[in-house]
């Protein structure tokens, strides 16, 4: 019985939109999602997180969601405040050209539907990720944003995805972007819930860096309780290139982040920053994984956690460095701390290496606030709820300086302060 | 460069040491298994029923079970049915001491460099010693019984202290516990069994040596060490094999129990047959060693130099279940042509404060894969529980890989986890260093190595540090990467 349920999910999952394009491609997806299944606790890459019984448990209507009226105050109140750059409005999944707003300097956006780029689902291989694949068969019309080679993109380009339930509670949405030669971007991304209904967000986002381009990529998830979300981020990055992305997480339901960076070729450089401040019962699950192909290329990546209440974080960190990988840096952190008895953290920070000639470290900590340096600042007149948030504000500081764009800095920092400031 | 090739290409050449086999009369299973096998077994070593019954009950459960595919190895599957689960020299009765036992048994110890007879004696060791897979003799028994002391072959215990026996077999590791040990629970032939009383410090070192002579034998030998309140032993295990070109499997269990303030301390220097240079042949080790801190303010430490075994799979863990308990894991993991390790540790705290430390180094040269799988798990009632891990590779030459798989799951919010690992290689900086002071490139090697794994061998007793600084400097000989 309990079989029949989870076919019965899956293929409603896999529904393809009306007049779908790239049929050829969704039928491969939808056939390979059928084959391999939602992904159960009993499977290695989601053994902490328990999204398909989620998914039973709080998802009813597994159509695929109809936008929603959203209107211009929504918009500005998922802006940042001092934010001039350009924005691109995406409504249960559905893109909105009237109501954001797209200078188109230096950079080109067109659907996918129409301007059918070749380069769909060929970085964020379906075979990757189930839930990569079900995107893949269901997503309805997605963007492409090409920036332009030799250009510098002065302004940032601001994704906000609006997702409610409405007629349907599934809200696939598809991205791909690419930046050609010497080119420079950055890309930032608010996802928000317009109410407290349950919906699941399947999000892909596919990056190619091509030779000698500099990218950003910054996110903050901060959605409603009740919220299901699976990420699919994954970028193929080129000779001399740089790459940075910043995930800040700060509520949810359940959420899981698939990050993958391809360093397909020498000289490059690939940033991973995360910061998860979960309360309540929110689950974040961050699956990082950078994959090192050449000789000289370089790959940092710092994950901090601060976990409160029931809350639970899981952190896996992949770092693969193959045979030709020689001369290869990489380094990867995850530090965290627990404020609750009951908040649990499952890391896992993963190295294979195969090349001989390499510097790679790995660290994780798991611990709490240092007792002396909390006196301290009590000492120093501060109440100690005070000083217990100065200090985590620190220890989160790290990761914000991170963030490129200094309004959405801003706005990201002021919801952390926010939630420390009352000790999350 | 060729230079390095060519120091490469002598280290790999070099040949195992411990290939010999002798010819010696041996009592043997029929090939196969099945519960008329185990009956057999059982009833050759004239065990009592509810040992039978236990074995049969454990084969049954294995029969329901799958060999496990997780672990980071590959190698072809081995046929079950074809291996032979007994095999032991004959002797026409029970040797009373040493002096009774078959004079070409000790001569392969001796070979070994461990002498029954004297060597050890003057070092002030007890050896319990397996061939194939029986017990050939206990050193120094009536020394240790003066103290209450018991320190025998399995089967002996079986037939003496029963009651021991049957209160601890399987507590620590049970028999349904995973593939191998469901396997070695049924089929097991012999093994060591230690028992310290209360109050008591084993005054020497005891020691097993393990050895697989027969073909296409397995080798299931089961560990039993129980320390009772406040004692304290020090165990060592070695092991070696004959060169063959088929794989041989070897499965044990190592079950410790730790009372209430005892200690435990188990060093092993692991030297099977590691199969020749193409990779053929070796040892598949595949053993399952667990440790229980029961009582309060117990403390168990493993400490292990693997260097043998085509394929090894192996996690010397810890359950730290009384409150103060504190567990250690110092491994040393040498991988040489086309060996395969995936070998590490289990730290599950339960109890309040308590510690846990893991050291781990490994070094792989060759075409080897060696991973580092770990688990440090602080449960919800682990109050203050505190775990530092390290685990460092170190790699020679450009076909060989180094993995690490920690997990680290905490469900207490004082718990304080470090997790710290690094691969590198030996720093041209310091090879050149070491040259321009007139250290040749080999002695580099062998001194920058030996430093490196100073930690770990720092923690074996006295008379295995030797050997296991030996080892590494003959396996590692001239391993410039």
């Amino acid at each position: 019985m309990a079989t029949a349920i989870k076919t019965d999910i899956l293929s409603s999952l896999l529904q393809f939109p009306e007049n779908p394009s790239f049929s050829a491609l969704r039928e491969k997806a939808k056939a390979f999602a059928l084959e391999k299944g939602l992904p159960g606790i009993k499977e290695e890459e989601y053994k902490f997180t328990a999204i398909q019984r989620k998914l039973e448990k709080s998802i009813t209507n597994f159509s695929t969601a109809q936008p929603t009226d959203l209107k211009a105050d929504d918009i500005q109140n998922a802006l940042p405040s001092e934010y001039t750059g350009d924005y691109l409005v995406f409504n249960n999944g559905t893109v909105d050209f009237e109501l954001s707003k797209l200078s188109k300097q230096g950079y080109e956006i067109s659907l996918l539907s129409s301007s059918q780029p070749s380069l769909l689902g060929e970085i964020a291989k379906i075979k990757k990720d189930v839930f990569a694949a079900i995107n893949t068969a269901s997503f309805k019309d997605g963007i492409y944003i090409k920036v332009k080679k030799n250009q510098k993109v002065e302004q940032p380009v601001f994704l906000l995805f609006f997702n409610q339930a409405k007629a349907g509670q599934v809200i696939p949405a598809r991205v791909l972007i690419e930046v050609e030669e010497n080119a420079e971007a950055s890309f930032l991304e608010n996802s928000i819930s317009l109410d407290d209904q349950p919906y699941f967000f399947n999000q892909v986002v596919e990056v190619k860096a091509a030779k000698n381009s500099n990218s950003y990529y910054s996110r903050l998830q901060n959605e409603s309780k009740q919220s299901l979300a699976v990420s699919n981020f994954e970028s193929d990055i080129y000779r001399d290139a740089v790459f940075t992305s910043t995930v800040i997480s700060l509520s949810g339901d359940m959420a899981r982040n698939n990050l993958s960076l391809n360093l397909l070729d020498s000289g490059v450089v690939g940033n991973m920053y995360g910061l998860y401040l979960l309360n309540g019962k929110t689950h974040v699950d961050n699956h990082t994984n950078v994959d090192h192909t050449m000789p000289h290329s370089d790959s940092n990546e710092l994950y901090k956690g601060i976990l409160a209440d029931g809350s639970r974080g899981v952190f896996n960190g992949k770092i693969f460095v193959r045979q030709d990988a020689q001369k290869t840096n990489a380094f990867q952190q995850n530090n965290n701390i627990l404020l609750s008895e009951d908040a649990t953290i499952n890391t896992k920070p993963q190295l294979e290496i195969w090349a001989d000639d390499v510097k790679c470290s790995h660290g994780c900590t798991t611990g709490q606030l240092d007792e002396e340096a909390l006196f301290y600042l009590q000492t120093r007149g501060l109440g100690k709820d005070q000083a217990k948030g100065m200090l985590l504000f620190a220890f989160a500081g790290e990761i914000l300086e991170h963030i490129t764009d200094e309004s959405f800095k801003n706005q990201v920092t002021e919801l952390v302060k926010e939630r420390l400031g009352s000790n999350i | 460069m060729s230079k390095d090739n060519q120091i490469l290409e002598e280290f790999t050449s070099k040949e195992y040491e411990h290939g010999w086999s002798v010819n010696y009369e041996a009592d043997e299973a029929p090939i196969g298994l099945n519960e008329d096998i185990i009956k057999w077994i059982s009833a050759k070593k004239e065990e009592p029923q509810w040992l039978l019954d236990w074995r049969l009950k454990a084969f049954k459960a294995w029969l329901e079970m799958k060999e496990p595919e997780w672990a980071n190895v590959h190698y072809p599957k081995i046929d079950l049915q074809a291996l032979r689960y007994y095999s032991a020299p004959k002797q026409d009765k029970k040797p009373k001491n040493l002096d009774e036992i078959d004079p070409e048994l000790l001569q392969i110890y001796e070979r070994l460099g461990i002498s029954l007879n004297e060597q050890k004696r003057l070092q002030g060791i007890a050896v319990d010693a397996v061939l194939d897979s029986v017990s050939v003799g206990t050193t120094f028994k009536d020394t240790l019984s003066k103290l209450g002391i018991v320190f025998c072959s399995f089967s002996e215990a079986v037939q003496e202290h029963p009651e021991l026996i049957k209160k601890y077999l399987g507590s620590v590791v049970p028999m349904t516990d995973n593939y191998y040990a469901a396997l070695n629970s049924a089929v097991f032939s012999d093994g060591s069994f230690c028992y310290i009383p209360s109050g008591v410090r084993c005054p020497m070192e005891l020691s097993t040596y393990f050895r697989i002579n027969a073909a296409n034998t397995g080798q299931f030998e089961r560990t039993l060490i129980v320390a009772e309140d406040d004692s304290y032993v020090s165990y060592l295990e070695g092991c070696t094999a004959p060169q063959r070109d088929e794989n041989q499997l070897h499965a044990a269990v190592v079950e410790i129990y730790a009372a209430k303030n005892a200690e435990v301390k188990y060093s092993t220097v692991q030297n099977w047959f590691p199969g020749d240079k193409n990779g053929k042949g070796g040892i598949y080790n595949f053993v399952t060693k667990r440790g229980i801190c029961a009582g309060d303010n117990s403390k168990i430490s493993w400490t292990q130099v693997e260097t043998g075994s085509a394929v090894t799979w192996k996690y010397p863990s810890c359950i730290l279940k009384g409150d103060n308990s504190v567990g250690e894991f110092y491994s040393v993991a040498v991988t040489n042509n086309y060996q395969q390790a995936d070998t590490g540790t289990k730290m599950i705290h339960i109890g309040k404060n308590t510690k846990s430390r893991i050291v781990s180094k490994g070094i792989s040269a060759g075409h080897s894969q060696n991973s580092y799988r770990g688990q440090v798990q602080v449960m919800k009632r682990a109050t203050n529980a505190r775990n530092f891990s390290q685990c460092d590779s170190l790699l020679m030459g450009s076909k060989c890989g180094a993995h690490t798989f920690p997990y680290i799951d905490i469900q207490n919010s004082t718990a304080m986890v470090e997790h710290e690992a690094t691969t590198s290689k030996i720093g041209e900086d310091q090879l050149f260093y070491c040259n321009q002071r007139g250290i040749s490139s080999e002695d580099a090697v062998a001194l920058i190595v030996n430093g490196y794994a100073k930690e770990v061998l720092n923690q074996l007793p006295m008379e295995f540090a030797v050997e296991a600084q030996k080892l590494l400097a003959l396996t590692l000989e001239g391993s410039v990467g």
